[in-house]
């Protein structure tokens, strides 16, 4: 590899912007403060970042390097953090200098840990969780520290400690809009919506005609902006959260259907010979053979349908809901610009989304062990 | 074929006209197409009903079946309006109205495909540039290719409101912010499909531009890009459906200005529920037509490229 022999630029700019970082007053506004005048901490913990930062200059590091890029890249960012409110009215160049030297260093220690190749089979599974782990963390991390080191407004974008303290301080109104959205409009219509779409794919599997006529409206229907209906279904089914239900129901019926007829034509033609030589009926080689290989795109289409339900309930909530529910919530929220409330049912939305995404992963991973792309 | 057969002697039994007719799949669409038109009438029949019964009890007739029937049809505030009316309300709002007036589908619906497409191309450009970065830097793929997915698990369009408003707040209207949520909703299927797409090639072919100590950028020109470009377009597609989506939602906070979102949003707001169906009728042409003329631009694009279907 051509890269591998160059020495790490990141390690080398993370050296020159530490050295800004100690030579350059962390604040802009009155009296200057300089990094060096904090106390020995400080100085420990600059001191330990530049030895890190030489440990961490030759291409192929050695652990020792990555374990210290590991632990005092994090100690240097909790350090930053407590530096905050002394930077709040304006943050100098030596701030940012140590802010760009840990996120080089960052940067570094995600590339030594993608270029690890780990035979033991644990240790490489903890590297994959590991690794977007840490580049989420200094995402977060960037987040906060430039939103309050250069003052953004909270009205445009509130720094993630202050969704955080949102979050903990009205965890009881969070809770009712997750009851009201997810647990009862969100799992209803998804359940119903999945359901039905595979009784009919599994009808429509009897008949030619019928799939063949099926399968191009599904296709375009899956294109179309189903989100639309959710006026009419609010009208429909009043305020609460069975309209919700209905606009789910919609959203999810299409896609399974559509993946469903196509992981039914998935098994071989030999396999299925096989069963006909068995003298299989065709509710055996249905249940036997080929639902278990429309699995795979079974599975497709539940882990579409698990964001897509979640978007369908809380844009149906725009169009009309009692005073509860996350779409309710962020859309009058939005209107009195309380918008760390906002960003607060978004954290939370993005979370059931990605448990209930995880969870179906976990089960396709464990249902279809037997799939190509899970044996390695 | 003919040869074949004449040498063997054998002919399978070729179906009779009629039984091809039916078997294409062009009838059978067009079956299921009017089997929705005739139960969209049913159910506009009973949805409509009950509201009809109000209207015939207080008005104290005693209509026959066919005169309620047609009444459900036409009423100035179903609950569910059937096919033609829909239609009668399109066609007023489309050829009979000036474009430029407020009250012209052209006007709203071209408001919404302006935004999509400023949307879809801004979302195509980050997808492919993500991508490339993504098969190119090793740490990249670790690192961002998990948070790319996990980022389509949130309900992005919920942030659709918030995002117009807070850009309006800082004096950012119009087009762009609806481009935005379209650009947002549009990026993912692009970026995976082409992380797909740029490593298609074989690995022997991949050997071979090294054995020519083709740089990086050779490879990526003249191998990796023409080898993706069948993903390009099949994530195209989505992404340009997507995209629509995303501008007619961010069209539902903006206040109801302009726009099919809009038209939804105020068609709810007054009950007009044919105005409602005649902007989901709209929307979905849109999306259709829009899919459609990826499908057409891939099939030229191939041809020129010399791929033969």
């Amino acid at each position: 590899m051509r890269q591998a022999q160059r020495d790490s630029w990141q390690a080398l700019f993370a050296f020159a912007a530490l050295v800004a970082a100690v030579t350059l007053p962390i604040n802009a506004e009155g009296p200057r403060i300089y990094v060096l005048g904090l106390g020995t901490e400080a100085i420990l913990i600059l001191l330990m970042l530049f030895l890190t930062a030489v440990a961490s200059v030759r291409p192929a590091a050695s652990d020792i390097a990555d374990l210290m890029l590991l632990f005092f890249v994090h100690v240097g960012g909790y350090f930053a953090l407590t530096l905050l409110p002394a930077v709040a009215d304006g943050a100098g160049w030596g701030f940012w200098g140590l802010v760009i030297a840990l996120w080089l260093l960052a940067w570094r220690l995600v590339t030594g840990l993608s270029a690890l190749e780990p035979s033991n089979r644990a240790y490489a599974m903890l590297l994959k969780i590991v690794v977007p782990l840490i580049f989420g963390i200094w995402l977060l991390f960037l987040w906060e520290v430039v939103v309050v080191g250069t003052g953004v407004p909270a009205v445009l974008l509130p720094p993630p400690s202050a969704i955080w303290a949102r979050i903990t301080t009205s965890t009881d109104i969070l809770w009712a809009d997750f009851n009201q959205t997810f647990l009862k409009a969100v799992i209803a219509g998804y359940a119903i919506g999945c359901a039905s779409g595979f009784l009919v794919a599994i009808a429509a599997d009897r008949s030619p005609f019928l799939k063949r006529g099926l399968l191009p409206v599904g296709n375009l229907v899956s294109a179309l902006p189903i989100i639309g209906m959710a006026p009419i279904m609010v009208m429909w089914f009043g305020f609460d959260w069975q309209s919700k239900a209905a606009v789910v129901v919609i959203m999810t019926f299409f896609p399974m259907l559509v993946n469903t007829v196509a992981g039914l034509a998935a098994s071989d033609a030999m396999q299925r010979d096989l069963m006909q030589t068995y003298a299989a009926d065709y509710w055996q080689t249905l249940i036997k053979l080929r639902l278990q290989a429309a699995l795979p795109f079974i599975f497709n289409a539940l882990k579409i349908n698990s964001t897509l339900a979640l978007i369908g309930a809380i844009v149906a909530e725009f169009f009309g809901t009692p005073i509860v529910g996350m779409g309710f919530r962020i859309s009058t929220e939005v209107g009195r610009l309380a918008v760390d409330m906002v960003w607060a049912e978004i954290a939370v939305a993005a979370l059931a989304g990605s448990v209930f995404y995880g969870v179906l992963a976990l089960l396709e991973r464990i249902v279809t062990f037997w799939h190509p792309s899970f044996r390695t | 074929m003919s040869a074949a057969a004449d040498i063997i002697g054998y002919t399978p039994a070729r179906p009779g006209m009629v039984t091809r007719f039916f078997r294409s799949s062009f009838v059978a669409v067009t079956v299921i197409v009017l089997a929705i038109i005739v139960i969209w009438y049913i159910a506009a029949t009973f949805l409509n009903s009950p509201w009809q019964y109000e209207v015939f009890a207080r008005a104290g007739e005693k209509p026959g079946v066919i005169e309620f029937v047609e009444a459900t049809w036409s009423q100035e505030r179903p609950v569910l309006p059937s096919p033609h009316q829909v239609g009668e309300e399109l066609y007023k709002t489309i050829f009979e109205t000036a474009p430029t007036s407020k009250r012209s589908l052209i006007y709203h619906g071209w408001i919404t495909l302006s935004s999509t497409l400023l949307g879809f191309v801004m979302g195509t450009a980050l997808g492919i540039l993500l991508a490339t970065a993504i098969v190119h830097v090793a740490s990249l793929d670790k690192s961002l290719m998990p948070w790319i997915v996990a980022s389509q698990t949130i309900p992005i369009l919920a942030i659709a409101p918030m995002v117009i408003v807070v850009l309006a707040s800082v004096g950012l209207t119009g087009l762009l912010p609806k481009a935005i949520i379209s650009t947002y909703l549009s990026f993912f299927p692009v970026a995976v499909g082409m992380v797909k797409g740029l490593r298609s090639p074989d690995p022997i072919n991949l050997d071979l531009m090294r054995t020519f100590n083709a740089s990086r950028p050779q490879t990526f020109w003249k191998l990796r890009w023409p080898s993706s470009v069948p993903y390009l377009f099949v994530s195209m597609r989505v992404a340009v459906a997507a995209s629509l989506v995303g501008a007619i939602v961010g069209e539902l906070p903006t206040g109801a200005v302009a726009g099919l979102g809009a038209r939804l949003l105020t068609g709810s707001y007054y009950g007009q529920t044919v105005q409602i169906w005649s902007a989901l009728v709209l929307a979905s042409v849109l999306a259709a037509v829009l899919v459609t003329l990826v499908g057409i631009a891939q099939r030229i694009v191939m041809r020129l490229m010399g791929v033969r279907a």
